[in-house]
């Protein structure tokens, strides 16, 4: 259950359309949302604190236990032996040929950041998925998938730049499924990666 | 002896009149809707629910050359699912809660609109939308999201009157086109979700008097009750969300019904929980239920029903018979003896593994998947209420199909509070951590990718089930289908391109980008001797025609 038969809301990633702030999150649920079927709601200050706190842990609740580790040794190995920031982008840092991860820890929970390093290929959300495509001409492009409709497809190229093409004017075009990204299984032991996990879900954006 | 003056004042009087008579809509120019294609006076264009129109201006060598020539841009955040009713030149058109907007079908220039507070008891479970007006004589008709039933003064949008149809603050809530059948409005409740008893009911088209209710989940001594436990049926759901169909030769109506109550938990309401799920054929004059059949008993996986049943005259091995089609929630596409509800025929049409077939009387034999692996079709269904189409040209069923959809579910209790929503699952997509490929408006960005799903416009041979041709799309469509004359097929899809494809092929002939999701179903007109196609896409209802 995250919300999301509301369109532009998923309460486990923290997307809401009326909420930035707790006390925002409050008065939606005690005052409803007039002309939606969000209704008020009469909730003593205690109970309303409570269900706040349980939406805003929603991210973090796993379907298995996931340990973590030290933050600080995590972003160390981002930094250094995981090689990390060759690919992803960390609060204005680092290339954006992989998915920017300023945000991830709102995003993902525990788990699936472990999933990640471990299986990248089986944890990849499919619209990050890189593509391959052959212009009429041969010219190849190459890039990570952003966006796709029947007709077009958005990227952002090998180059960082944002790219949409006419599919009817590829004579290839392939969304590849395997990731670029290494498995950590073997490189980082659990350990490590507890360590990285628990330095992944301190990213919440920008302040 | 009759003064110049008198006589200019006589013939003024009678041009008035005979405006009149023509502005009219009589029960038996409804009769005889497609034979006047210049208008769309029902939600499906026919009594029959073909979506199907007799225009061919527009045709497969010139729909290139369509053009935008007017837009109405609606006054809400909610989806804009309505379909519009043109009558000589005006339109009728809603806009969510429960607006009406008259507007010149040419110019999209408005007339007036007529403003509806629905009480904010009002909690209908998916979106506050409503899919349009019926019309009689001179008086619209318009289903509310707090389930009262409005007449309105087609001329000007005056009220007049207003009766309230169910308890919306029990969690009753109404957002379809009603149907009108002789001096009669007919209409269905929504509220499966939060444990309502559904039903059909009609009312006088002049006064808003009951005249019958037919409850779709039959009470103590009624024939089907025995497929309830204990008290169950209290809260048995089976909504009639959409708009019914209807057979003046037979003089039936034919309404879907939805998810049995609570959704999803089936050890908490064993039985096949009639009529759930089911088409029913019944009497307009008295409400009274000459047949049913059930598609999926005692569903798991909120499989309605409610798609338009669709009435044709087709040749069934060697003989004219009267059919009823139905692309259902469940993925198995059916053919029905409409005079006797008898299962012809009945095949998936999409990937199915909750059945691995149907039975002789078209029974589905259930193969339950295990616990945390996919089921096909997903929540959303094979398809869902998106108006289907039938051309009598082509002989084809067109369905707006969810392909490769699946949803892992799981049923868990649920208690029953008046109310409140009544539901009994925590089901999960296929992709983890993955957004659910649900009924609502996304972004502008497709998050879930084609490995939750994909749409397709499918035209399935009605004697085979077999697909003739398929449209793929990127993403899912929510969009209805109209097929014309001139072999065109129209639809849209949540990506928001609005597309003509040639109906015998599926090739794509035009298409335009409207920017949102089209969630509504094409109609098409004519006025002044042009025609015209109209959509909802997103905040507006966009409406094309040839270029001059």
């Amino acid at each position: 259950m995250s919300g999301d038969q509301v369109a532009g809301v998923n309460l486990r990633s923290g997307q809401f359309k009326h909420v930035f702030s707790d006390n925002d999150l409050r008065a939606v649920i005690t005052n409803g949302i007039s002309g939606t079927a969000m209704p008020p709601h009469s909730f003593n200050p205690a109970e309303l604190a409570a269900i706040v706190a349980y939406i805003r842990n929603m991210a973090t609740f796993d379907a298995r236990n996931v340990s973590l580790g030290d933050a600080k040794r995590g972003e160390a190995l981002f930094n250094g032996a995981g090689n990390c920031g060759s690919c992803h982008r960390v609060d204005g840092k680092g290339p954006r040929v992989a998915p920017d991860l300023s945000n991830v820890g709102a995003l993902r929970t525990a788990d699936l950041l472990e999933r990640s390093l471990v299986d990248p290929t089986g944890a990849m959300l499919p619209i990050n998925r890189s593509v391959r495509a052959v212009t009429r001409d041969g010219k190849v492009i190459t890039g990570r998938r952003l966006n796709e409709d029947t007709y077009t497809v958005q990227l952002i190229d090998d180059h960082e730049q944002l790219v949409s093409l006419d599919k009817s004017q590829l004579s290839e075009y392939t969304v590849i499924k395997t990731s670029s990204m290494p498995s950590y299984k073997d490189k980082l032991n659990s350990q490590e990666l507890a360590d990285v996990v628990a330095y992944l879900l301190t990213l919440k954006g920008a302040k | 002896m009759i003064s110049p003056r008198r006589a200019t004042l006589l013939l003024f009087l009678s041009s008035l009149v005979a405006c009149s008579l023509h502005a009219q809509v009589t029960s038996d120019r409804l009769l005889h809707a497609p034979d006047e294609p210049q208008n769309w006076l029902t939600y499906s264009g026919s009594y029959a629910g073909q979506r199907y129109s007799l225009l061919n201006q527009v045709d497969l060598t010139n729909v290139k050359n369509l053009e935008l020539k007017w837009v109405f841009q609606d006054q809400s955040l909610q989806k804009f699912e309505s379909t519009p009713l043109v009558v000589n030149g005006i339109m009728y058109v809603t806009q969510p809660p429960n607006d009406i907007i008259a507007l010149d079908a040419k110019t999209g220039a408005a007339f007036w609109v007529y403003h509806y507070n629905p009480s904010p008891a009002a909690r209908p479970c998916c979106g506050i939308v409503n899919r349009g007006v019926a019309i009689l004589g001179d008086s619209l008709f318009m289903a509310t999201v707090d389930a009262h039933l409005l007449s309105i003064d087609a001329k000007n949008g005056h009220l007049l009157w207003d009766v309230k149809v169910a308890d919306a603050a029990a969690g009753y809530a109404m957002t379809l086109a009603p149907l009108v059948v002789k001096d009669k409005v007919v209409v269905g409740v929504a509220g499966a979700e939060f444990g309502i008893r559904g039903f059909v009911s009609a009312y006088n088209a002049q006064t808003g008097a009951e005249a019958w209710k037919f409850y779709t989940i039959p009470g103590p001594g009624d024939p089907g009750h025995d497929t309830w436990r204990g008290d169950d049926w209290e809260h048995g759901g089976g909504s009639a969300w959409m708009t019914g169909t209807y057979d003046p030769d037979l003089n039936l109506t034919f309404w879907g019904t939805g998810n049995p109550g609570p959704d999803f938990n089936v050890s908490q309401r064993p039985g096949d929980n009639l009529y759930s799920d089911s088409v029913v054929a019944l009497d307009p004059d008295t409400g009274k239920l000459k047949w049913y059949f059930q598609y999926s008993p005692n569903d798991a996986y909120d499989y309605d029903s409610v798609q338009v049943p669709v009435l044709a005259e087709i040749n069934w091995e060697g003989n004219p018979r009267k059919v009823l089609m139905q692309a259902n929630r469940n993925g198995f596409f059916y053919v029905l003896d409409r005079t006797s509800g008898k299962f012809l025929f009945g095949r998936p049409f999409v990937k199915v593994n909750w059945a691995k077939g149907l039975d002789d009387a078209g029974r589905p034999i259930i193969t339950t998947q295990p616990p945390g692996t996919p089921t096909y079709p997903g929540q959303q269904g094979g398809t869902n209420w998106y108006s289907p189409s039938f051309s009598p040209r082509t002989g084809l069923f067109y369905i707006s199909a969810w392909d490769d959809y699946s949803t892992i579910f799981a049923g868990v209790p649920a208690e029953f509070k008046e109310g409140q929503r009544y539901m009994a699952g925590a089901n999960t997509g296929p992709i983890p951590g993955g957004d659910t490929l649900g009924n609502g408006i996304r972004g502008p960005i497709n998050t879930y990718t084609e490995a939750a799903g994909h749409g397709a416009v499918l035209a399935i041979d009605p004697h085979t089930g077999e697909r003739k041709w398929t449209f793929a799309m990127h993403d899912v469509t929510s969009s209805g289908i109209l097929t014309t004359a001139a072999d065109l097929l129209f639809t849209g899809g949540r990506e928001g391109f609005f597309q003509a494809l040639n109906a015998r092929t599926g090739e794509l002939l035009w298409k335009a980008s409207l920017g949102g999701d089209i969630i509504s179903g094409p109609i098409t007109y004519e006025v002044d001797g042009k025609q015209y196609v109209s959509v909802a896409a997103g905040r507006g209802l966009f409406v094309f025609g040839l270029r001059n």
